[in-house]
């Protein structure tokens, strides 16, 4: 499998990361096949741009281009709702309803925690808290890192990070009854 | 009980954030910690923070790539390594296209005769995950002219779109899948109870007969026509599958 050329491509680039870019994508969409919809196509792109790709941190790159896949495909779903076809609510049942960024998200972490494990309540934070836990808590990433893939300041990123804490620890008290 | 938890308002509990996870250095770590030995709200905030981090680790699952995707992947990108050998002796027009970087690698694959390994498992792949629930159709159709332009502004190219409904295999729909590494259109048609999916992109070498190929009981055809490529794939019997791409040919 060695490569001959010694130097970087597409595949040294992206494929280490794909873990990282499936978990992010997973966590951005909440749905397993949109997940794999948004990385596909984020590897589609990536094999578009790698060449003029000249930084060091490929995982950085490669997942600022996963979130702006999930990004695209998300607006691309609030504007054109796809015919349901066939199949049963199970799959409607397990996937919360996208978070409207208007709504206050302690109303719906109230909503949500009656029947919900941390794994719900993380899902039904604001898309931008969730991908900066996610990045941080799952991904373990550093702020500067957080940062560039999400594409606001180092101080923005703390205090999303704070926000969201503060919001699953509120919520996991009212929950955990050891 | 509860409320006796919360960390409440001080401007350092940004800092202690900080240095939980792992980003101050060691004079900042000091200063901190001169400031929170006597602030109970900034201790009460390093206790949530833990409390936090332990419970996301164990109830919040970290989804690994499934093997399918990295399979999809990484053929995605292995025959293109092939393609670069092999335009050493291509045509002049096509090689000025290999000027370097990866969109003319990916033009390139285009041009290479369908024979590119790996390529009529990743059309036998798409075929198959289509069939999951959901994934048939991203346009569901009565006929071509809805079709065709649901393709207009999703794809870089026309696909042909054609309806073999007097023939027996009606178009049901169409949608949107990946081929190495680009954007294919891929146009669903029935037949009785089974799926025919034909996949078609830009193709610019000379018409070729249909070729047939099988995999795993399915049964793939391939040919190449007015410039594009041009791969059907099903679970239908292997003569109804030739049948297919040879009415599918003939008609205008």
């Amino acid at each position: 499998m060695g490569r001959s050329d010694g130097g970087r491509d597409f595949e040294s680039l992206v494929l280490p990361h794909l873990d990282a870019a499936y978990n992010l994508a997973r966590w951005l969409m909440r749905d397993p096949v949109a997940a794999e919809d948004v990385v596909q196509e984020a590897a589609v792109r990536a094999l578009t741009y790698f060449a003029s790709f000249r930084g060091d941190n490929a995982r950085g790159w490669f997942l600022q281009i996963v979130r702006n896949a999930a990004y695209a495909s998300m607006k691309l779903d609030r504007g054109l709702r796809t015919v349901p076809l066939a199949s049963g609510g199970d799959a409607d049942a397990a996937a919360p309803e996208p978070a409207d960024p208007a709504d206050d998200p302690e109303h719906t972490l109230v909503k949500t925690q009656a029947h919900a494990g941390l794994d719900r309540l993380l899902a039904g934070l604001p898309v931008e808290l969730r991908e900066t836990i996610v990045l941080r808590e799952l991904q373990e990433l550093a702020y500067k890192d957080i940062a560039q893939i999400t594409e606001v300041p180092i101080g923005t990123v703390m205090s999303r990070l704070w926000r969201a804490r503060r919001l699953l620890a509120a919520a996991a008290q009212h929950e955990a009854v050891p | 009980m509860t409320r006796s938890h919360d960390p409440g308002e001080c401007e350092m509990t940004l800092l202690v954030q900080a240095e939980f996870d792992g980003e101050l250095d060691a004079a900042q770590a000091a200063a901190l910690a001169t400031h929170r030995a006597d602030c109970p709200i900034c201790q009460a905030a390093a206790e949530s923070l833990g409390r936090v981090r332990q419970a996301l680790r164990e109830q919040a699952p970290y989804h690994r790539a499934p093997d399918s995707l990295r399979a999809r992947l990484t053929a995605q990108a292995a025959p293109r390594r092939v393609t670069l050998v092999r335009t050493a002796g291509w045509r002049r027009a096509a090689a000025a296209f290999v000027a370097g970087g990866a969109i003319a690698a990916s033009v390139m694959l285009a041009l290479v005769p369908s024979g590119a390994p790996g390529l009529s498992d990743q059309v036998l792949a798409g075929h198959l995950r289509a069939l999951e629930p959901g994934h048939l159709e991203d346009v569901i159709s009565t006929d071509q002219h809805t079709v065709k332009p649901w393709f207009d502004g999703k794809l870089d190219f026309a696909p042909p779109v054609k309806d073999l409904k007097a023939d027996g295999f009606p178009l049901e729909g169409g949608r949107l899948d990946y081929l190495d590494g680009r954007r294919v259109a891929a146009m669903v048609y029935g037949r009785a109870k089974h799926v025919i999916d034909l996949y078609a992109w830009p193709d610019a070498g000379a018409d070729t007969a249909p070729t047939v190929l099988e995999r795993d009981g399915y049964t793939l055809v391939r040919w190449r026509q007015d410039g594009m490529a041009l791969w059907a794939v099903s679970d239908v019997e292997r003569d109804q599958l030739v049948d297919f791409a040879r009415r599918w040919r003939a008609m205008p």
